[in-house]
């Protein structure tokens, strides 16, 4: 079935069968940020925005999509760039498997919650896993992020 | 120094967070053909009949491979130097299967869908035979794992298949019976450490297709290149010179990827099919059917006098290696190797033990590689020792332990599947680690608890710990430094960057030696095709071994582009200064950009390439410290672990912030074994936590504070006085938590994960007993 879907601010159509997930429609796309950690929606790497709100691509069906407006990394590239550099400053970034599913949940977390406390953002970001960091590091790059201005 | 100790952004973070092509799936090739494992249901069982007719008919299917497919060529996937200190005891595809998850058929299909429907096509018959599920039971258990005649060692490994023993070792210094008679205070106790699930965030994967040479060209997630490339061509008798192996960025590996896994599925279907081919793990299947860490039963003795002299060390181990025996022996062996020399003072010391198979998955190489289990167990001892001494456990520590100018016998004979190497501790700063290490935790203050609300004590617990800078004498790392017009380089490394930064730690070594900044460095791993060899990211090797590549290879080439300066300037190499962008003489001056463009255009042309090559002749040993601060719910046994501090001496930080970060990774995957990851079977043999939701791994939430310090050290054989890190962090975590809930509560737990179930019991049995 068509679906239409606006993708980092590009309207698109994609033909897809009612089983297909998100994150398989997008990576098909030659979108290469979006990607699977896990099967079972506990890992957060799938992570895309859909209408500005962070969900797993991974269990959330491609005909859902339609109509809405979804945002990758790709489609956040300068303030990706700005979330890059906290977190080279501090060292945050390792693997870097599970950064573009990161800095898209910073992304909408500075804009629903701009003064989040430590614990808020260890709350936000609970479901991203990362196997490298430690993720105190992290949470120093996330908190400077947020108190960057615009 | 300008670009060394310089805390500098990756050089690749900003794009992978941009989702830059970069991982290996990224680069298969589009129309490849999927594929996928039949994998077994059952932890033994023999293939009585395999049909696969059914599924080679169905459309799409390409190719269905059993193991009457291949030729019958034993090989260890463990990926290690050359021989194998591993048993050659894996067919790529057997006629038995030795644990849940284990490869019965491969399919190759055109696309996901009927890859799934060909693997549920292929009708197979087991007879079912009695698994091992109990590490205990397996030493002359009837049921045997390896019963084919073809599997080997290469060399002694005390490898006794008929026994279900994958290697065994035995090594003793003085007489430990004998000297524990006259010992005041023995302490005896068994520790138990579970297995571990790397769970990199990336899923092992891998493709292949055919280049315009008819070349094997497969990405792949792995860590050592250069052994996947002689393990493909091995496993699969396939010319080695017509195998390529790429690593691009990949997604984390802790050891998870040393051993191979998906590129040996995906080299067999594309030479057979002549197609591009993927495959990429299920996370079941990275959970299932990769790797995990040894499960071990260690048992300790140790000996002391009542003045807190320690004299004795006694250490015998059970290594659960599961189905196949990757890593087997030198997991082991670091159990011993690199966990008893932190008490080099003692008058006796035994090491020995049996690795056994079971029907688990198979274990391999893990981040601590034995030695964060040996040292959950010796440092937990310590402390119980300390206790029956009535010491202050980190007054015992500094009086017995390991010190700067000082050696252990264990290093000469002990060393990774043969003997090891002689070696004196020329960086040692374990006593500024520990002191400092009491000063940010405040020691003095909370040792041993202090009650802060109702039910709620705070305590504090420690531990120390040891690791290495590669395998003396077998690790290489090679290292090429190319010129270009414009005056800036290719540094070109076989060291497997695997997201531990290593390109950009190598890239700062290379930088600060020829003088430029990172940013005129441009660093490329790995591609066995273009890159030097290197044995890859393992045992702590890369900044240490490939480090010191590196650096010699930009010392060579100073020295080359300084004689080509002097020439140009018509004067002697020794009259010519060079900081990095302008050679100076008194005949006059050549900035570099201007000596690489006549090189390459003008005068006496030639490309300027230099590759030099290092293997460590001795592992210098990082240390540290580790402190856990935790608050135990007297009635619920719930902990909250306050803050964890860890002070390291690694030598010098190449880059302060990515070492804090390998440190800071490791500390959290070492609390995750502590306190609550651990692969559960269940009765049939089926691993019960094979999701990222059933196997818990540590969240922003349990990581409430890390305080990371490094000691001020310098190794002088190490590249700008570094040793290695990627390691050292994981080891302490274990005992230091464990101390610290017996400091807390008085309850001793000697089985990983410390669960808040075990110290609620503990707290309760203590209560009745009472």
């Amino acid at each position: 079935m068509k679906i239409s879907v606006e993708v980092n601010g590009l309207r698109r159509a994609f033909d897809v069968e009612p089983g297909d997930y998100l994150v398989d429609t997008l990576r098909g796309a030659g979108l290469f940020s979006v990607r699977r950690g896990c099967d079972s929606t506990s890992c957060g790497i799938c992570t895309v925005l859909v209408d500005g709100r962070p969900v797993p691509s991974c269990s959330y069906l491609s005909i859902r999509a339609d109509g809405r407006s979804i945002l990758t990394v790709e489609g956040i590239a300068s303030e990706a760039a700005k979330i890059a550099d906290r977190f080279g400053a501090e060292g945050a970034d390792q693997c870097g498997y599970c950064n573009p599913s990161v800095a898209l949940a910073v992304y909408a977390l500075k804009r629903t919650k701009p003064k989040a406390s430590d614990d808020e953002i260890r709350e936000w970001l609970v479901g991203n896993l990362c196997r490298c960091s430690g993720y105190q590091s992290q949470l120093a790059a996330i908190r400077s992020y947020l108190e960057e201005r615009p | 120094m300008n670009v060394v100790s310089k805390p500098l952004p990756s050089l690749d973070g900003k794009a992978l967070m941009m989702g830059r092509q970069a991982y290996t799936d990224d680069f298969a090739a589009a129309g490849s053909l999927i594929v996928k494992a039949l994998r077994s249901p059952h932890p033994f069982a023999k293939i009585v009949q395999i049909d696969a007719a059914e599924a080679r008919k169905i459309p799409g299917v390409e190719l269905v491979l059993t193991f009457r497919d291949f030729k019958r060529i034993p090989f260890t996937r463990a990926g290690q130097g050359y021989p194998e200190p591993s048993p050659h005891d894996k067919f790529v595809l057997d006629e038995y299967v030795r644990y849940v998850g284990d490869e019965v058929a491969i399919v190759a299909a055109a696309d996901a869908k009927t890859a799934d429907e060909a693997i549920a096509a292929i009708k197979v018959k087991y007879e079912l035979l009695p698994p091992v599920l109990d590490c205990e039971t397996a030493y002359k258990n009837p049921s045997v794992l390896h019963p084919e005649p073809e599997i080997h060692e290469m060399f002694p490994i005390g490898f006794d298949p008929k026994n279900n023993v994958a290697a065994s070792y035995k090594m003793n210094v003085g007489d430990v019976d004998a000297v524990l008679k006259t010992c005041d205070v023995v302490v005896e106790r068994t520790y138990r450490t579970s297995a571990q699930s790397h769970a990199a965030m990336e899923p092992h994967a891998a493709n292949a297709r055919f280049d315009h040479q008819n070349r094997l060209v497969l990405y792949a997630t792995t860590q050592t290149p250069v052994h996947i490339r002689r393990i493909i061509s091995q496993a699969l008798d396939y010319p080695l010179a017509q195998i390529r192996v790429v690593k691009p960025r990949v997604g984390g590996g802790f050891g998870g990827k040393q051993a191979i896994a998906a590129e040996l599925f995906v080299a067999a279907a594309a030479i057979r099919t002549g197609k591009p081919c993927r495959m990429v793990y299920t996370r079941k299947e990275v959970f299932e059917a990769t790797y995990t860490r040894h499960a071990m039963k260690i048992d300790m003795r140790l000996g002391a006098m009542k003045d807190g002299t320690l004299k004795a060390i006694d250490c015998q181990v059970l290594s659960d290696t599961g189905a196949y025996g990757e890593h087997a022996l030198t997991v082991f062996m670091v159990t011993g190797s690199k966990v008893l020399p932190l008490y080099n003072k003692v008058d006796a010391v035994r090491f020995a033990g049996t690795v056994v198979y079971t029907n688990h998955t198979p274990a391999g190489a893990f981040r601590g590689y034995g030695a964060i289990q040996g040292n959950f167990a010796l440092e937990s001892a310590v402390d119980e020792l300390c206790a029956a001494l009535r010491m202050d456990p980190a007054a015992f520590r500094k009086k017995n332990m390991m010190r700067e100018g000082e050696t252990s016998p264990i290093f000469a004979i002990m060393g990774e599947g043969t003997e090891g190497t002689a070696m004196t501790m020329d960086t040692c700063k374990l006593p500024f680690c520990v002191d400092r290490g009491m000063e940010l935790c405040d020691w003095a203050h909370h040792f041993p608890r202090r009650i802060v609300a109702k039910n709620r004590v705070r305590a504090v617990g420690m531990a120390i710990a040891m690791q290495g800078s590669g395998i003396p004498l077998i690790d290489m790392g090679a290292a090429t430094i190319k010129l270009n017009d414009d005056g800036f380089y290719n540094l070109l490394v076989g060291a497997t960057d695997i997201g531990q930064k290593s390109d950009t730690v190598l890239g700062q070594i290379a930088a600060e030696e020829l003088g430029v900044p990172l940013s005129r460095m441009i660093v490329t791993s790995s591609d066995t095709d273009t890159t030097p060899f290197d044995t890859g990211a393992y045992a702590s090797s890369t900044t240490y071994v490939s480090g010191n590549a590196v650096l010699k290879a930009a010392k060579k080439m100073k020295e080359t582009l300084v004689a080509e300066a002097a020439s140009i300037l018509g004067t002697t190499r020794d009259q010519v200064a060079f900081d990095g962008e302008t050679f100076v003489a008194e005949s006059g001056r050549l900035t570099l950009r201007d000596l690489s463009n006549r090189l390459f255009y003008n005068h006496g042309q030639k490309q300027i390439t230099v590759t030099e090559s290092y293997v460590g002749h001795k592992s210098p040993p990082p240390f540290m410290a580790g402190f856990a601060t935790v608050d135990v719910d007297t009635e619920t046994g719930e902990v909250d672990l306050v803050d964890y501090v860890s002070v390291v001496d690694c030598g010098t930080t190449i880059n302060p912030k990515l070492a804090q970060g390998q440190v800071e990774g490791a500390i959290v995957q070492g609390i995750g074994i502590t306190m609550f990851e651990e692969p559960a079977y269940g009765k049939d043999g089926k691993m019960a936590s094979n999701d990222l939701l059933t196997y818990k791994i540590p969240t922003r939430l349990e990581i409430r504070r890390l305080t990371t310090e490094f000691a001020v050290s310098y190794e002088e054989s190490g590249p700008f006085g570094a040793k290695s890190v990627g390691e050292i962090g994981i080891d302490t975590p274990p005992a230091a938590i464990a101390n610290a809930i017996y400091n807390a509560v008085g309850v001793r737990i000697r089985e990983l994960p410390i669960t808040p179930e075990k110290i609620w019991r503990g707290i309760q049995s203590a209560r009745q007993s009472k």
